[in-house]
């Protein structure tokens, strides 16, 4: 299918940033001017269609992926060579190898994450879909075949659990983070499931959970990944050894070698608690990060705590924490927001940017200090990224 | 034969009435996505299982089997069914 849509408004003409948003009900992107004060919108893309993920090629800057589905359609991948201005399915989206007849194949629901591969592999990408698999493209997104280092891995299928283990949506792969040094070194998470490391370019793979915690009272082995369920991993741009987590159970930060991971989350505040979805790191100071807290306790609202919306930022490591609120509402804002949801671009200082399951996208143009809100009524906003454009 | 496509396809087919052919049902898909790329994917998945929210109507009665038998003359109906807001 190719769908063909001219821009509503032209983004403006001086060099600014993009924000694709990806939505329960289509895709968006928002383009600003060199300030990032003007935004102009362009959308919607595949209105009606559940967007889980909408990501730019950084390596040739103009082609987009959008993994779509409907509530009744079967997954896929559109693909743009030209921003957004038209769009081509993939000829064979990600999809399971079929099983013979008798035995019960698993078939992809929803492609969830996307990441582009190596910046020495062009045209590469890797794809996680909901249930857990790895599926790979050489040739931009119009192909796709399944990894069998995760697909066919007999030793994570238990870790993979049945669906009714993994997130109200489905159990699913993501994470997907590739070594600028190194195209064979790869990470993934899998709710649930673990964090899992690579470096043979994805043909065999070891779990990486020392340190993270499991929820307690219930028996659950600490050392089996079926019961780790990492929401958001992130690498650090100016230091690949280090790694930042946002957990179902807290916080956590890993310098590799190493391969305990410590919980840096105990530092926020008893009454917010180190629970949440999205992890978002500085693009150039590998001590700071962002997280968007949730309140987990009882039945788990996964609301800000207290009603009380806030993101919260350390700038050092995860020594300690600083609540970041100005310009959101007091009181009364029972937002989500979702582990792809919240983002940063890469200007100085730092822009960051979230959406809420209300459909409001927030921005800071000084790393957090000040907050506004840039849009209103979407649709639920499932995923955020930032481009230069 | 005749297949009526449903309003979610219609992107593919451009029209609600398409002809195909196939000595099942499972052939007759096939026809189709020769004819539009990528239609029988968002219809059936890797295994060959009517997705969840699809149904497929031979001569008024729901088939989920790609073996079951066609003539030409029957009537297909491709439906999308209740999936939630």
């Amino acid at each position: 299918m190719t769908m063909k849509k001219a821009a509503k408004k032209a983004a403006p003409r001086s060099k600014g940033v993009a924000v694709l948003v990806s939505t329960r009900k289509g895709a968006w992107i928002y383009a600003s001017d060199s300030s990032r004060r003007k935004w102009a919108v362009n959308g919607p893309h595949f209105l009606g269609h559940t967007v889980h993920h909408m990501v730019l090629d950084l390596r040739d800057g103009k082609t987009l992926l959008a993994a779509a589905s409907t509530g009744h359609l079967g997954p896929t991948i559109f693909r743009s060579t030209d921003f957004g201005k038209s769009w081509k399915e993939a000829q064979k989206p990600p999809a399971f190898p079929k099983v013979s007849e008798g035995e019960n194949g698993r078939s992809v629901k929803h492609t969830f994450w996307l990441t582009p591969c190596h910046a020495n592999e062009p045209d590469a990408w890797y794809a996680g879909t909901s249930p857990q698999g790895l599926f790979r493209s050489n040739d931009g997104g119009v192909t796709w075949e399944p990894l069998p280092g995760v697909n066919d891995n007999t030793t994570m299928r238990p870790w993979f659990g049945t669906e009714q283990d993994g997130t109200p949506d489905g159990p699913k792969l993501h994470s997907i983070i590739v070594d600028p040094r190194d195209k064979n070194h790869l990470y993934f998470g899998m709710s649930g499931g673990g964090v899992h490391e690579s470096l043979d370019q994805g043909k065999t793979w070891t779990p990486l959970i020392d340190g993270m915690e499991v929820v307690e009272g219930f028996g659950f082995d600490i050392a089996n990944p079926m019961f780790h369920d990492p929401h958001c991993v992130r690498m650090c741009p100016s230091n690949p050894d280090r790694l930042y987590q946002q957990n179902h159970c807290g916080i956590y930060r890993i310098d590799r070698p190493a391969r305990k991971w410590t919980r840096i989350g105990r530092a926020m505040p008893k009454s917010v608690g180190d629970v949440g979805f999205p992890m978002v790191v500085h693009p150039r100071d590998e001590n700071t990060c962002w997280v968007f807290p949730m309140d987990g306790s009882g039945v788990w609202p996964r609301t800000s705590p207290d009603g009380k919306p806030a993101v919260f930022v350390t700038r050092n490591g995860g020594k300690t924490w600083q609540r970041q609120d100005k310009g959101m509402p007091r009181e009364q804002a029972w937002w989500t927001v979702k582990r792809q949801a919240m983002c940063a671009d890469s200007r100085d200082p730092v822009g960051l940017y979230f959406g809420n399951t209300q459909g409001e996208l927030w921005m800071s143009r000084d790393e957090g200090k000040k907050w506004e809100c840039i849009a209103r009524n979407l649709p639920h906003i499932y995923a955020l990224e930032t481009a230069e454009i | 034969m005749q297949v009526l496509i449903p309003s979610p396809l219609v992107s593919y087919t451009r029209r609600k009435n398409v002809e195909a052919r196939g000595s099942t049902l499972g052939e007759m898909l096939l026809d189709l996505e020769r004819q539009f790329p990528g239609i029988r994917f968002r219809m059936i998945d890797e295994q060959d299982r009517v997705r969840p929210h699809m149904r497929i109507f031979v001569n008024g009665e729901q088939e989920f089997s790609l073996k079951r038998p066609l003539n030409p003359e029957d009537e297909i109906s491709i439906v999308q069914a209740l999936s939630g807001g």
